[in-house]
């Protein structure tokens, strides 16, 4: 069980240094992807190795995969967006909304 | 899934890519270069999810995934950068934090992990859950099953379609 705990750990981290470091916002959202998908892997091998006679693990992995799809569609619909009017997806530029 | 030498190729070939392709992934500076790794990664993990015997998931992964999501990052990336520019090179404080909360967070998990799992479980035998198992688990009323959350995902599309044509419209 280990064995594939620990690439999905190293894939969390990666995600978490990706979203700490990048300011590309779509670099970000790459890197939230990242987590994401660690996570789903988590969830299946707990329930492959510790109830392999439940769903559950899987039924939590299909919906987090639904959700990711629609929260990946929305937030580049608004990146585009903010790219239209701030002709830049820099995190640093983007300060419009401050006040 | 027997431990035969063939199955170990397998999950150290997908081991190996998911680790490299992550790496690479969060910290090549072309922004479309990642977003294919990403697609690597995605795929070994639908490779993982084949190998613990979970077919459904995997398809479903493929298909969402590595057709779905990676083709609108695509999109986006060619929509909103000029293919390539390098992104600007990282100051070297934001590094530094980044790098001290990625290895402190895989330090802490790691330890925790590895001092819990130790002792090496078994693969417990599992019959692949067909997809008659997988329809009436995922309509069902009853108990561990799942009709509620399946609406509710259903409401949530719907309410993401209307949230995208709006947000994306031109004024």
């Amino acid at each position: 069980m280990l064995y594939y705990l620990i690439p999905s750990l190293i894939m969390f981290c990666c995600g978490v240094y990706g979203f700490i470091t990048r300011r590309n916002m779509i670099a970000m959202l790459i890197s939230l992807e990242l987590m994401l998908n660690a996570v789903d892997i988590n969830f299946v091998v707990f329930n492959r190795y510790l109830h392999p006679e439940a769903m559950e693990g899987m039924m939590f992995t299909l919906f987090a995969i639904a959700i990711a799809a629609a929260e990946t569609a929305l937030a580049i619909a608004i990146i585009i967006n903010l790219f239209r009017v701030a002709k830049d997806i820099d995190v640093k530029d983007i300060t419009k909304l401050k006040f | 899934m027997e431990s035969s030498i063939a199955s170990i190729l397998c999950y150290i070939a997908i081991a190996v890519t998911i680790v490299v392709c992550s790496v690479l992934a969060v910290t090549s500076r072309k922004i479309l270069r990642a977003a294919t790794y990403l697609l690597f990664t995605l795929f070994a993990a639908a490779a993982m999810y084949f190998q613990l015997d979970y077919e459904f998931l995997g398809a479903v992964q493929i298909a969402v995934y590595a057709g779905g999501i990676v083709v609108l990052f695509v999109f986006a990336i060619l929509l909103t950068s000029h293919p390539g520019d390098n992104t600007a090179r990282l100051e070297s404080k934001k590094r530094i934090v980044g790098l001290i909360a990625a290895i402190a967070m895989l330090g802490v998990t790691g330890w925790a992990l590895v001092s819990r799992c130790v002792e090496a479980v078994a693969l417990p035998a599992m019959e692949n859950p067909d997809m008659h198992t997988i329809g009436t688990t995922l309509m069902g009323t009853g108990h561990g099953e799942y009709l509620l959350p399946f609406e509710a995902v259903s409401v949530l599309l719907l309410a993401c379609i209307i949230g995208g044509v709006v947000v994306a419209r031109k004024r």
